[in-house]
């Protein structure tokens, strides 16, 4: 990935796409899954990504993430240095304990042994999982899984944090207590945070900004700040006046693809 | 109040996830049905004896073979039978575990490599190691190399096939997960693709060894007098002097020895799965 500086009249940007273009696959077969698509995302800032199916929401963050280039476009990450990401499903590798899997970003990037120990129990310990550190994978709930790969993602001690439908598996209850938690960590580390998600009250509830992606091929249709005080509760009538809104746009988005 | 949430919901997950059988009924559940098993073999070996289909020169009662084999293991020829095939054996596979590693991860890390030769691996696979013999004489003369040679193809096929099968089956996910947190080149093996594909790999070190077992046991029935007493030279003369209690007792040994590595490989595959969480509970 190319790290340019940008134009100095603009604030530097933390995430900045530029004209970015994906297209899947090649000849009659090819599918155009991002169309030109500019977004930059301010430092600190805790943008939402919100689409239906085939707005290439997905490819975005692997693109961002440097595990997939553009076909066409340019990609800026604030420092050069390769974004951390997380899934809807944990990826936690089985054969590691809870401690082995947030310790391995450590131990690829040659973190020494005393060092690691102690980054691991803080890590732990900031999801609230200091207890379980040395469980494998399977003994663990999926709310707790994947606060274990949030701690592996904040190894990494990346300013860029992408995640993917992260809560997209869990459930309500779960999901309200791990949006605590994320806004909590965005905060106190001053994250910049790249979220997609479909659930358009969780996008109100997290986001500083929630961006709207059309559908085949992905393109930003509307973007709106969200303005509500934190902290916000998900069943806040700010939150739902914002997720109906953002709701409507999606569905006339979603049905003009029935036509 | 939401971090005692938080806690309270763990606590009522893991809570439902207790309650294990102690070490020594898992142990007398794994054993028992073995016992049995050999018990009824037995006990069916014993009354074909009884019905005279063969005569007890051909086959011997088991009460006869399981007291010459008491009598042959006070004696050092079946030891030193042991230690010989013990070290042809395990020099054998070594060399096949070196060269099925390197021809698994080549071929599963080169597409043109497993266009040319992916399917001669599972060829080779099917040949009989016997019908390796020949050549290998051949080239060879009749001599330890010859032996090694059909050990190692006979083994090496498999081994290699569950490396490939291993890196093939590792989850994408995994993979994407891994380069993020910074696994690249060896590093990516070494970290993810390599402990990822064990299982497989385990299945295919379990499947090589018993193609070695049995090519080196078909090696040494035809090619003797170098050792004079690896079993499978013992099996020959046991015919050629007509001993059919030597004989048996022999193949006994051999079973027994399969069955002991055969038993080693399930303990690490069983550790492994245990590792993983993808035991049945209820097993």
């Amino acid at each position: 990935m190319t790290t340019a500086v940008l134009p100095s009249s603009a604030t530097v940007a933390a995430v900045a796409l530029e004209g970015v273009t994906k297209v899947h696959g090649r000849g009659a077969s090819a599918v155009l899954a991002l169309d030109r698509l500019t977004l930059a995302v301010r430092p600190g800032e805790f943008v939402c990504l919100v689409g239906a199916s085939g707005c290439g929401k997905s490819t975005l963050l692997s693109l961002v993430a440097g595990l997939d280039r553009p076909t066409a476009g340019r990609i800026d990450v604030g420092g050069g240095k390769t974004p951390a990401l997380m899934f809807q499903d944990p990826a936690l590798f089985p054969w590691l304990t809870v401690a082995g899997n947030v310790g391995l970003p450590l131990r690829l990037h040659r973190t020494p042994h005393a060092e690691r120990r102690q980054r691991i129990a803080e890590l732990l310990d900031s999801v609230h999982l200091g207890e379980f550190a040395k469980r494998r994978p399977h003994e663990l709930s999926g709310g707790m899984r994947q606060r274990v790969a949030l701690a592996r993602t904040l190894a990494l001690d990346t300013p860029v944090l992408l995640m993917d439908e992260p809560f997209g598996a869990l459930d309500a209850m779960t999901r309200d207590l791990l949006h605590d938690e994320l806004e909590r960590l965005w905060q106190q580390r001053g994250l910049t945070v790249l979220f997609v998600t479909h659930n358009v009250r969780e996008a109100a509830r997290l986001a500083d900004r929630i961006v709207l992606l059309s559908s085949r091929p992905g393109r930003v249709i509307y973007t709106t700040p969200v303005e509500i005080p934190r902290p916000r509760r998900i069943d806040a009538p700010e939150v739902a006046a914002i997720a109906a809104e953002i709701t409507g746009r999606l569905r006339a988005e979603v049905s003009r693809h029935g036509r | 109040m939401a971090v005692e949430t938080l806690h309270g919901l763990d606590a009522l997950e893991l809570a439902a996830r207790r309650g294990e059988r102690s070490r020594a009924a898992r142990a007398w559940a794994a054993v028992w049905p073995k016992l049995a098993a050999v018990g009824i073999a037995v006990a069916f070996w014993q009354v074909v004896v009884w019905t005279g289909w063969k005569p007890e020169y051909a086959l011997p009662p088991p009460l006869a073979v399981f007291g010459r084999l008491a009598q042959e293991l006070g004696r050092s020829q079946v030891w030193e039978g042991l230690a010989i095939t013990g070290r042809r054996a395990a020099i054998g596979y070594a060399a096949a575990l070196a060269l099925g590693l390197v021809l698994g991860l080549a071929v599963a890390r080169f597409r043109l490599l497993r266009t040319a030769i992916g399917s001669m691996i599972t060829a080779l696979q099917t040949m009989p190691s016997i019908a390796w013999f020949p050549l290998a004489i051949l080239l060879f003369q009749l001599s330890e190399q010859a032996i090694f040679f059909v050990v190692v193809l006979g083994a090496a096929p498999s081994i290699a096939n569950g490396v490939i099968a291993g890196v093939d089956y590792v989850p994408p996910l995994l993979l994407r997960a891994g380069r993020n947190l910074g696994a690249r080149g060896v590093a990516l093996y070494r970290h993810v693709i390599a402990p990822a594909a064990l299982p497989s790999i385990v299945a295919g070190l379990k499947q090589g060894w018993a193609f070695a077992w049995r090519s080196l046991m078909a090696g040494e029935l035809i090619i003797v007098g170098l050792g004079h007493t690896a079993l499978g030279a013992q099996l020959t003369f046991a015919r050629e002097f007509s001993d059919a209690e030597w004989l048996v007792a022999t193949m006994i040994v051999i079973l027994v020895v399969g069955v002991l590595v055969d038993a080693a490989f399930g303990a690490v595959d069983r550790a492994i799965r245990t590792r993983w969480g993808v035991v049945d509970p209820a097993q």
